[in-house]
């Protein structure tokens, strides 16, 4: 049984300019000790799935779905109550910016050590040992005088650390990384996918992997779900994903990588995602496509089988109907 | 072989800093004595770890900051602040975030006629105007966005709209800094082939800051690698990437993530701490992380050869 499992999640805003769909038709799954990257355009909704799956959405969104469970939760279902109990708990978060979710009146070490309070019950002398621990996990240099520090002291990297030690402090079974390591050095991101990656074998943590950069997926990741305009358009295997990747916005983003670059120019997309007025009546990438045609202006493709990467288009490249036309 | 537009010789900056409650002032050093020198047409990469001073760099050569020492020369000129005025105009700058650079109450056509107010009062209304939609060809973007606001752009464009804006003063010199690092992959692909294509146009010469290596290598002729205020490693592109000398240099290659799965992972995994810009070592800065370690690197400080490709290391990798 999957530990996360969404069927067909949408999310509506109401903006001053009218209704927004900003997730649309989503369906995801997460196993026990299984790493999910999902990558897509700024704006393509990776960050508001999740945050849905947690309710925490402001009241202007409308979140709707036909089955959302966690670990045997309902959490369609659940009371906020029932909820509270398990995010942060069970079932945790490094959000995108660190420092709109740390407090800044409270230095960073009593912020952590209060996690440990409520949720693990911990007492006094066992929450500064496991604070410290923590803090030496993630790659903070002199952690017992760190923990007296308030998150303004910090700098944006030291900061993002601070989330990601009390994310893991309490043994989550599934984590939700929200770019985690975009603020850090390629070194110190290397150490926290390694802490990540370890913590997933010792615990069966899985993984929920929100990030641009396709280096990170390609080293961390076991399996992509790559989304456009709301919609998640393909989902794979990391290797294949990035050698045979079904739909044609998949294989533009991976021509657009500088290291695969032949020539001077770098491939690029023209145009640009689709916004609250121009949403087309196809499919949702057919003004940039390269291969679209009428049916592709006109009527929005399904998502084809699991074999080809629930790649939401008409004609899927790198399969043999493609490659005989 | 063509006058460089820029030199610089042992260009320092340092900041005071406060100690904190009872604590004497202290000297941050943020750039701490770099070499180096720009060609027209030309692209010098400035890569290295958040904080090791590559900003303050960007910000002494586009002349927002005066160096505390060390010497700036561009197109011959000895960069003093009396002369920035005049300079100014040969060295423009573009930030990292395209969000907050432009002022959102300007319409566009206005953002890119300001510097021409400012640097080039004689000209007319009109030709202010018609340089600015000149401009806006340029980069690729439509006649009708002259009369827009900045929110009503995406990223990428924005950021051609700040390319733009520095490009209106005829310049020489474009300090990029972190210019992609903000953007989206295919955003990133579009502005970095504007620059490439206004680099063989223009002749112009870039410093591109930056920190992902992938791009560093598409766009850099030559690279620096800054270490805590330092260079630790200079060369060209194609000798760094395919020989790196300097250890720093060699863990950062090896970490820097590929985008292939099918890829072998050696990467080097550095342990030790993270020295503090308040606090650096003695002797050499990567002393305290660097595995190949030996007494002579806490004692005294390596430094750079005249060699073409050369490391600030007693013990270079081979
Ligand atoms: N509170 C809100 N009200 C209205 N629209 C919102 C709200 N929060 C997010 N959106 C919109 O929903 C869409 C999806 O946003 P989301 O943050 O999920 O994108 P993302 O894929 O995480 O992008 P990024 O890579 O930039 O983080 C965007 O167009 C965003 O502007
Ligand atoms: N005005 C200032 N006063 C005091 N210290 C400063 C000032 N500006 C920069 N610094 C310090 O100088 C060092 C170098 O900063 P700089 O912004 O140049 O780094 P950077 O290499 O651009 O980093 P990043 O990759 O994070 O942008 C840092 O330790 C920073 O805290
Ligand atoms: S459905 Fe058509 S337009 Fe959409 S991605 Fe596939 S080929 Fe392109
Ligand atoms: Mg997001
Ligand atoms: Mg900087």
């Amino acid at each position: 049984m999957s530990l996360l499992r969404i069927r067909n999640l949408s999310v509506d805003f109401a903006t001053a300019s009218g209704q927004f769909r900003a997730v649309d038709a989503v369906d995801q799954d997460v196993d026990t000790g299984e790493i999910l990257a999902i990558v897509g355009e700024s704006g393509s909704g990776k960050s508001v799935s999740m945050l849905a799956m947690m309710g925490l959405l402001p009241w202007t969104a409308t979140v709707t779905a036909d089955e959302m469970t966690f670990d045997g939760h309902n959490l369609l279902t659940m009371s906020s109550a029932e909820r509270r109990k398990i995010v942060g708990n069970d079932l945790a978060m490094i959000f995108q910016e660190p420092m709109s979710s740390l407090n800044p009146c409270f230095t960073v070490g009593w912020q952590i050590k209060e996690a440990l309070r409520i949720h693990l019950g911990l007492g006094r002398a066992e929450r500064q040992t496991r604070a410290v621990e923590l803090f030496e996990q993630v790659g903070i240099p002199d952690p017992a005088k760190r923990l007296s520090a308030f998150p303004h002291q910090l700098s944006g990297g030291m900061n993002q650390r601070v989330m990601i030690a009390m994310a893991i402090a309490c043994k989550p079974k599934l984590l939700i990384a929200d770019e985690p390591t975009t603020a850090l050095d390629v070194t110190i991101q290397a150490q926290i996918l390694d802490l990540l990656a370890s913590l997933r074998e010792e615990t069966g943590m899985g993984l929920v992997l929100i990030t641009h950069d396709m280096g990170v997926v390609a080293e961390t990741a076991e399996r992509v779900s790559v989304q456009y305009a709301g919609q998640k358009i393909e989902e794979q295997a990391v290797e294949p994903l990035f050698k045979t990747p079904y739909h044609p916005y998949t294989s533009a983003l991976l021509d657009a990588l500088p290291e695969r670059a032949t020539e001077r120019l770098l491939p690029t997309i023209p145009g640009v995602v689709p916004g609250q007025f121009d949403r087309p009546a196809g499919c949702l990438f057919s003004p940039r496509c390269k291969f679209a045609d009428a049916t592709c202006k006109s009527t929005a493709p399904k998502p084809c089988s699991a074999e080809l990467g629930h790649a939401r288009c008409h004609y899927p490249l790198n399969t043999d109907q493609r490659i005989a036309s | 072989m063509t006058q460089p537009v820029i030199e610089a010789n042992a260009l320092q900056r340092h900041y005071n800093v406060n100690g904190g409650l009872f604590q004497p002032p202290q000297t941050l050093k943020a750039v701490a004595g770099l070499d180096f020198k720009l060609s027209p047409g030309k692209t010098l990469a400035v890569v290295g770890e958040s904080g090791c001073g590559k900003s303050t760099l960007a910000r002494m050569v586009a002349m927002i900051e005066e160096p505390t020492a060390g010497e700036l020369t561009i197109d011959g000129k000895r960069v003093l602040p009396e002369h920035w005025a005049d300079l100014r105009q040969s060295v423009q700058i573009v930030f990292q975030d395209p969000y907050g650079s432009l002022n959102p109450r300007h319409r566009i056509g206005a953002i890119l006629q300001e510097p021409l107010v400012i640097n080039k009062p004689d000209l007319s209304r009109e030709e202010r105007e018609a340089k600015a939609r000149e401009m806006l060809k340029l980069v690729g973007l439509r006649p009708e966005h002259f009369d827009r606001y900045p929110h009503m752009f995406s990223g990428g464009q924005r950021q051609r709209i700040a390319v733009a804006r520095a490009l209106m003063l005829d310049p020489k010199v474009l300090v990029l800094d972190e210019p992609v690092s903000a953007l989206d992959l295919s955003i990133q692909s579009a502005i970095l082939n504007l620059l490439t294509e206004l680099q063989d146009r223009l002749q112009l010469a870039y410093l591109f800051i930056s920190h992902d290596l992938s791009v560093v290598r598409h766009v850099a002729d030559d690279v620096i690698v800054m270490y805590l205020g330092r260079a630790v490693e200079r060369g060209s592109k194609e000798a760094l990437f395919a020989a790196p000398k300097h250890p720093y240099t060699k863990a950062l290659l090896s970490a820097t993530p590929r985008a292939n799965p099918a890829a072998e992972k050696d990467r080097i995994k550095l342990t030790g701490e993270l020295p503090s810009p308040l606090s650096i070592p003695d002797g050499c800065p990567f002393a305290p992380r660097c595995w190949k370690v030996q007494d002579r690197c806490r004692a005294e400080q390596p430094t750079l050869s005249h060699d073409p490709h050369s490391a600030a290391c007693f013990f270079p990798m081979d």
